[in-house]
């Protein structure tokens, strides 16, 4: 199915077997799609053109629990990406998504005795048992007229996840989805909602890749994420989209009183990516932190940032953003840090350094700091600098070559995000930039 | 092993409006013989470190002239290559190294020279074996919010676990207690006579060299050799310093 029209939206919500209450708000993004306008002052994407786009394939294959289940090619794809091989060792959890369905989805006995969901999101829409749960949620931080991606996503959303974890339940291992669009030409519009209550805490880990085609494929995923009264949460992603990929995703966090969330990010893929992390500090003493990686090489186009608001006193936050740019890639960093009328107590810290490969390749910070009442501690740095031939020659006089000695140097200035997640993701990102500075993982 | 013949380097000079190069070696020639000790001696700015440097391969220095390593003409080769042959260096002031650790430098540097992976004890265990410090400081940044001392430290144990055939060492004593400069002094010594790799000592105080023999003592002076001597001049040096050599010697030679 191609292209987006109200006969495929209503085609799509009556396949799906939703309630009505979903495809309203379908129709609501279609509505918003046609009025909403692309915002003038972001990357060009006027290449791609959505009428060419399949906005919806289904994989060939239903969604199952037991891994060998999976269509042979199709597990062949995600085994060679090391799923679910990690699910057996340190996962509560995982879900994988080919294309526009859901194929995979698991989580361990014991952690779903906790009371732990995690479903895939058609599933959840359509239960009577989380209906009001859902139905609170869905759509309700990111509305389907946010924006103009929004709007598409809320219109033609297929897949992803819904995780809730009940109050003071702790979930010790990671909850994992996967995704990949394998299909050329198609678009990947995967929502994931996850409630985290009072007292509780969760590690989600979003991976994602796709295979390169020459016709351009289309990412605008949506998360959502409810950080109860003194909850943690901890979101991590390593994208490695292929580089005909536009990413237009959106992401968004409220965080309650005395709540708590890290977001951890590498982007590496895509042709164009627009990605903000947003987090509301909702409640007193509420925290948010956000340490991100982004590498722009050739033909790359990654618009990345975050943004903090602060509604509460007392609430923190910290923007950590380590940018590389080379063979002519751009990157733009932009912050956001927002501070209400009438709050007091809040502190806030920026710190945005980028790293230069070469003279071809541009990158940009672009720091906003709103501040609407007095007393608030608003802090902003911003750096570029150049790898050190010092510190080449150095490496190289200890006997590592020149090809080597960068891409050491490059990751050792990437270490801030990746000591932050899992092994093996930390791992697949270390090897995403070897393959980048020096041709080989 | 090394033969220098007529070393010479200039840098460009900093100034905004240009100018002339600045020649910092003006034809240096000097010789290491297998399992030697040499000692290089010379005032504050007389080319020692620029010496090391150019051996090395900085590439902030153009070098003309020869020097040949296992007979192989050292000048045409990369740094890492010079390193891979068996020459190594500790530097003088080791720049940090953010996000890098010390046992990352001597796998990576390993696993090249092996083509091949090699499992971290291993590493390790080359490093800890002329470490002054615990297995968990290698695993630090290397010399990132290190102290002078651990940085000297640092960058022997380093610099050893890779195996050198002629080490030079720019003043590795300076800024080290007595008692380090010491603990230094007899690591050298242990492996040297389990190797023996030769040693080129660019030093100002000379504690380093209490458990070494030192074979050979050359004084530079303004980029050039001034004289090649035994160890009684590092004898001489330490008691009556450079400046009362060189006087004495411009008058025997009758020069005003």
């Amino acid at each position: 199915m191609k292209g987006l029209t109200e006969k495929l939206v209503r085609g799509l919500s009556k396949a799906k077997n939703e309630p009505s209450w979903v495809l309203e708000m379908r129709l609501r993004g279609l509505k918003a799609w046609s009025s909403l306008e692309m915002p003038s002052y972001l990357p060009d994407i006027s290449e791609l053109n959505l009428a060419e786009i399949e906005t919806y394939v289904k994989p060939k294959t239903e969604m199952v629990s037991n891994w060998d289940k999976v269509p042979k090619e199709i597990r062949e794809t995600f085994d060679s990406l090391g799923i679910p091989e990690a699910e057996k060792e340190n996962l509560a959890g995982v879900g994988a998504q080919y294309d526009s369905e859901i194929v995979y989805h698991n989580i361990k006995r014991e952690v779903e005795k906790t009371g732990v969901v995690y479903l895939p999101i058609e599933e959840a829409l359509r239960s009577k048992k989380y209906e009001k749960l859902v139905r609170e949620h869905f759509l309700k931080l990111v509305p389907p007229e946010d924006h103009k991606f929004q709007a598409l996503h809320a219109a033609v959303f297929s897949g992803g996840s819904f995780i809730y974890v009940p109050p003071e339940t702790e979930v010790e291992f990671p909850l994992q989805s996967y995704y990949r669009l394998n299909a050329p030409g198609a678009g990947q519009f995967e929502h994931t909602l996850i409630i985290v209550d009072e007292g509780a805490s969760l590690h989600f880990i979003e991976g994602c890749s796709a295979p390169k085609y020459n016709v351009a494929n289309l990412h605008a995923g949506c998360v959502e994420v409810y950080v109860g009264k003194n909850a943690k949460m901890k979101f991590s992603t390593v994208e490695s989209w292929s580089k005909n990929m536009y990413n237009l995703n959106t992401k968004r966090a409220i965080v309650e009183e005395g709540g708590e969330i890290l977001w951890v990010t590498g982007n590496f893929g895509s042709k164009v990516s627009m990605l903000y992390p947003t987090t509301v500090l909702n409640g007193t003493g509420a925290k948010a932190e956000y340490i991100g990686v982004s590498l722009a090489s050739s033909g790359q186009n990654l618009d990345t940032g975050a943004k903090v608001i602060h509604l509460a006193s007392d609430t923190c936050s910290t923007i950590d953003m380590r940018s590389i740019v080379k063979d002519g890639g751009i990157s733009t960093t932009r912050t956001l840090a927002y501070v209400a009328p009438g709050v007091s107590g809040v502190k806030s810290y920026t710190n945005c350094k980028s790293l230069i490969l070469d003279s071809e390749s541009v990158s940009n910070a672009i720091p906003e700091v709103k501040v609407l009442s007095d007393g608030a501690e608003v802090a902003h740095e911003a750096s570029v600098g150049k790898l050190s031939e010092e510190a080449l020659f150095y490496l190289q006089s200890k006997g590592i070559s020149e090809e080597k000695a960068r891409g050491m140097l490059v990751s050792g200035f990437t270490t801030e995000v990746s000591k932050e997640l899992p092994v093996e993701y930390a791992m697949e990102m270390n090897n995403l930039i070897k393959m980048e500075i020096e041709g080989t993982a | 092993m090394l033969e220098v013949t007529g070393l010479r380097t200039t840098v460009k000079s900093s100034s905004p409006v240009g100018g002339a190069e600045k020649e910092i070696l003006k034809g240096v020639d000097f010789s290491i013989g297998a399992n030697e000790t040499v000692v290089l001696l010379g005032r504050n700015g007389a080319g020692k470190s620029t010496v090391a440097s150019c051996l090395m391969g900085d590439p902030k220095f153009k070098v003309s002239g020869s020097a040949r390593f296992l007979g192989k003409n050292l000048l045409k080769l990369s740094p890492d290559k010079r390193a891979k042959l068996g020459l190594l260096m500790t530097f003088q002031n080791p720049i940090e190294i953010h996000g890098v650790s010390t046992t990352e430098i001597v796998r990576a540097s390993m696993e090249e020279k092996k083509k091949g992976f090699i499992p971290i004890d291993k590493v390790r265990e080359k490093i800890l074996e002329n470490g002054t410090e615990n297995v968990w400081f290698y695993e630090r940044e290397a010399n990132v919010g290190f102290s002078g001392g651990e940085r000297k430290k640092n960058e022997i144990a380093l610099t050893l676990a890779l195996r050198p055939k002629l080490l030079i060492l720019d003043e590795i004593d300076s800024g080290l207690d007595l008692d380090s400069s010491e603990e230094i002094s007899k690591i050298l010594a242990k492996y040297q006579r389990e190797t023996g790799c030769s040693y080129l000592i660019i030093s100002h105080n000379l504690k380093v060299l209490r458990h070494l023999k030192v074979d050979k003592a050359i004084l530079i002076e303004k980029g050039s050799v001034y004289m090649t001597s035994d160890a009684g001049l590092v004898k001489r040096v330490e008691k009556e310093g450079i400046r009362a050599i060189l006087n004495e010697v411009s008058d025997s030679r009758g020069v005003s």
